[in-house]
């Protein structure tokens, strides 16, 4: 049994009175990837914003259930200390346009007061760039804006943003919808060489995406965790039905 | 719609022998009538739209009216005080020695203290209702009753300073030690800065209500307190906006005339400090116009208005741009 | 990153919240105080008397607003006479023409004229319509009062007939109708309201104002409606009488100030309240 380094017990969400996530009982592994996979509405992003905290941002929302990270519980945390140790990346690119690529790349420090020598800052800029292979590609301009990435480019930029602050887990939420092919599959390629040293979940309407990166699956159905298991399992021998209707397309 | 059509199946209907004859006759009615009808139209359709062209020109000609009328006013001034006027520093037309120092002094220190004073006001509302409380009853009323503020005359400003707020400045002079004559450049930023703060709020909180929330959540997700966010992220965003709401106060400001006139003292001395009486641009034409019993004398004062309406044009069409370039981004 | 300093940023956040919520309400105290001190000055003074009398002479008691009330709604209907026609007709011309270069002027001479200070458009209605015809007059103050409500009139109008979707007005054509009538029969009644909303602003905003009236309409001491003879209006009253060494004079601006801040507040609250009804049912 790997250790587990986030666990929900009995989870439940709403907005207001529409209940949208129901009793999720799921651990998640550490250094792994594991996906959240569902048709639209099923629940799986206000699940995955839950994780982090940003779910109570919306006027009307609540929460109840338990959501440990390190047998610790999230909800008891300020969501300060959770956010920096759940760092999050949005479904479009949302770079700070005012600030050039290596301000955004230090921007979490910057947002919390904390103050780095001049050579760590570089350092932790190149570190986090080269970990999302965009080093190379932008290290002789760090100096200019972050809007003039390509979508591509700018995603990855946010990956380094997050990835800056050195947290534990990285959640992602469809974080290809919004990019080309090409640059999808570089930021698939990504996840890989990051769960070396993070824990990733990645919430996908995508299924071929959840099989190409995850190592487990998190199957969401109308708020209700359906089903979770090893990737291929999942996909080659479902347990449930309703887990092979989606898998084999009868309903997205 | 055709109704000639309908006048003519009447008559049809009622004459049935003579229908042949009165179908013909009727036809050419018809026809003649809808032909006339049309030109009629047509000519009703183009004096209209020449009217509303008209209408647009009549505009233009107003605003270069007022530009000529004001500079064609000023030429003797122009002609015979030259531009030493704008910095002389004495005012005295009984000795016909005129000067607009004091008044452009009394204008700038005025309009920017009050500036300075409602500016944290102004962002506070802007971003209590653009941030904090965009929804619900209670910042609803307060966004209407901030929106009042503006709609009182400002001669009931003046009237109320006069009375209740002169008295209290006049008390508090003479406990810091200034000549405690209650009416002055303080009295009168401290009305303005009250009368001004609807602008720069309103404006304000459109434009914080603009920044995406995409935005926000990427400093949120960071771990970012509330007042962080707003402060690295939406007050950044909406820098150029607040600054036309800024500008729009301060044009506001500068063309205000009766409040200022009732509380600032009427003296055309040069002020010694912000508790002195003195006089701004739009305050001295008020009082000495209608007794300007010299063509130079209110040729002078003509030029002081050229001046406020060019200064106060160029501050709302620049605030303009910039709420311009802002919503189009 | 400790507990200690993250406490303090969370205390910073709530510091400044609180800081805001007092800001945001101090800047209604100003307003609250105006109002209860001018409704106990003013409101002793008020009583039918005082409403269809006009000012004694200075020593005798007694006296009204009669000249300045009467004064008031002549040069503020006068003025809405001139500047409705003018304004809607304006602002039906530049919903029309988006893109041409006279459009472009015309809205930068609209707004212009928005920002251009009162005093200015008295002074220049003094050299176009008091020194010509030789003195002061309803008329001329008027007029003044007209150029100040056109930037309102016409931005209102604009607005709101360019919300107007498009097919509709493509129906009216397909129907045969010629131009005018789709205006006047279709447009503008579908967006009345807006355009209504629009002129009660302008009216809201004009009734205050005293500055242009300085030296148009000046004033005039007896009841009048005379459109070419001075002529009394109630800002005018209160700034001529309020800064008089007189008391008496002084007990008239207070009762005049309430009857005109309570004229003006309403009229804003009813222009915002229609607003609001018709906006939900466009």
């Amino acid at each position: 049994m790997e250790s587990t380094i986030i666990k929900s017990r009995g989870f439940n969400a709403s907005f207001g009175n529409n209940h949208v996530v129901k009793n999720v009982n799921i651990d998640i592994p550490r250094n792994q990837v594991v996906a959240v996979m569902g048709p639209s509405g099923c629940g799986k992003t206000t699940y995955l914003r839950c994780i982090n905290r940003m779910h109570e941002l919306i006027p009307g929302a609540t929460s109840s259930g338990e959501m440990t990270i390190n047998n610790e519980d999230i909800y008891q945390m300020h969501p300060i200390f959770v956010r920096l140790k759940i760092g999050m990346v949005f479904q479009r690119p949302n770079p700070f346009p005012n600030l050039s690529i290596y301000d955004n790349v230090i921007a979490g420090y910057k947002l919390n007061g904390i103050k780095l020598a001049k050579a760590d800052r570089d350092r932790v800029v190149e570190h986090s760039l080269t970990r999302v292979a965009l080093w190379n590609e932008v290290k002789d301009s760090l100096n200019k804006k972050g809007s003039f990435l390509s979508g591509g480019q700018q995603q990855r930029l946010c990956i380094a943003r997050a990835v800056a602050m050195e947290p534990e887990v990285l959640l992602f939420d469809e974080p290809t919808s919004a990019l080309d092919p090409i640059s999808t599959s570089t930021v698939e390629e990504l996840f890989h060489e990051l769960k070396v040293n993070y824990t990733l979940i990645i919430v996908t309407h995508n299924m071929q995406q959840a099989a190409r990166v995850s190592d487990k699956t998190a199957f969401f159905y109308l708020g209700e965790l359906v089903e979770y298991d090893e990737t291929k399992t999942m996909f080659t021998n479902p347990k449930d039905n309703r887990t092979q209707n989606y898998i084999t397309g009868r309903f997205s | 719609m055709d109704t000639s059509v309908e006048n003519s199946m009447v008559t049809r209907s009622d004459l049935p022998l003579r229908v042949i004859d009165s179908a013909k006759a009727s036809d050419a009615v018809r026809i003649k009538n809808r032909i006339r009808r049309s030109f009629r139209q047509i000519r009703t359709e183009s004096i209209f739209k020449r009217t509303l062209v008209i209408m647009g020109m009549l505009m233009v000609i107003l605003v270069l009216g007022i530009l000529l009328t004001l500079i064609v006013q000023s030429l003797p001034s122009i002609k015979s005080l030259g531009l030493k006027y704008l910095w002389g520093r004495v005012w005295d037309p009984v000795q016909d020695i005129y000067g607009a120092w004091p008044f452009l002094l009394g204008t700038l220190l005025s309009s920017f203290l009050a500036l300075i004073i409602s500016i944290p006001f102004s962002i506070a509302v802007a971003i209590f209702l653009g941030e904090y409380y965009p929804k619900g009853w209670l910042p609803d009323l307060l966004k209407n009753t901030v929106e009042l503020i503006a709609a009182v005359p400002s001669v009931i400003y003046g009237f109320w300073g006069l009375a209740v707020l002169v008295p209290i400045v006049r008390n508090m002079e003479s406990h810091i030690g200034v000549e405690p004559v209650g009416v002055g450049i303080f009295s009168s930023s401290l009305i303005l800065a009250v009368m001004i703060i609807p602008y720069a709020a309103s404006l304000g909180r459109s434009m914080i209500q603009m920044v995406p929330s995409p935005l926000k959540e990427a400093a949120y997700g960071l771990g970012a307190t509330r007042w962080e966010v707003i402060r690295s992220v939406v007050l950044p965003y909406t820098k150029s906006g607040l600054f036309a709401g800024v500008l729009l106060s301060l044009g506001r400001a500068l063309g205000e005339t009766m409040a200022v006139t009732m509380v600032i003292g009427n003296t055309s001395l040069i002020p010694k400090n912000i508790f002195a009486p003195g006089n701004t641009m739009a305050s001295v034409i008020a009082n000495e116009f209608t007794e300007a019993d010299k063509a130079v004398y209110l040729s002078a004062l003509i030029e002081l208005g050229l001046v406020l309406f060019l200064v106060t044009v160029v501050i709302n069409m620049i605030g303009k741009r910039i709420i311009d370039r802002f919503t189009n981004e | 990153m400790n507990i200690g300093s993250v406490k303090y940023r969370i205390g910073k956040s709530y510091g400044f919240q609180i800081l805001t919520i007092i800001l945001a309400f101090a800047c209604v105290i100003p307003l609250i105080a105006i109002l209860i001190f001018i409704i106990r000055a003013g409101i002793t003074k008020i009583n039918w008397h005082f409403l269809v009398n006009i000012p004694k002479p200075v020593g005798e008691a007694g006296g009204g607003i009669a000249n300045a009330l009467l004064g008031s709604i002549i040069i503020i209907a006068v003025a809405s006479i001139i500047a409705v026609p003018i304004g809607i007709l304006a602002g039906i011309y530049l919903s029309e023409n988006r893109k041409s270069r006279l459009a472009y002027w015309c809205r930068l001479c609209v707004d212009i004229l928005q920002g251009v200070p009162s005093i200015v458009i008295g002074i220049v209605a003094y050299f176009w319509l008091v020194k010509p015809l030789g003195g002061f007059s309803a008329l001329s103050g008027s007029v003044a009062l007209a150029i100040m409500m056109l930037p309102i009139v016409v931005r209102s109008t604009e607005e709101t007939l360019k919300l107007l979707p498009d097919t509709l007005k493509e129906a009216a054509f397909a129907l045969g109708m010629p131009f005018h009538r789709v205006i006047f029969k279709v447009i503008v009644p579908v967006g009345i309201s807006g355009i209504l909303s629009g002129v009660m602003l302008s009216i809201a905003r004009i009734t205050g104002e005293t500055a242009p009236l300085l030296f148009t309409a000046f004033g005039n001491p007896y009841l009048s409606a005379n459109l070419t003879k001075p002529m009394q209006s109630l800002p005018l009253l209160i700034f001529n009488y309020a800064t008089s060494p007189y008391n008496d004079w002084h007990d008239l601006a207070w009762g005049a100030s309430l009857i005109l801040l309570l004229w003006v507040l309403f009229l804003n609250i009813f222009t915002k309240l229609i607003t609001r009804k018709w906006k939900v049912q466009l």
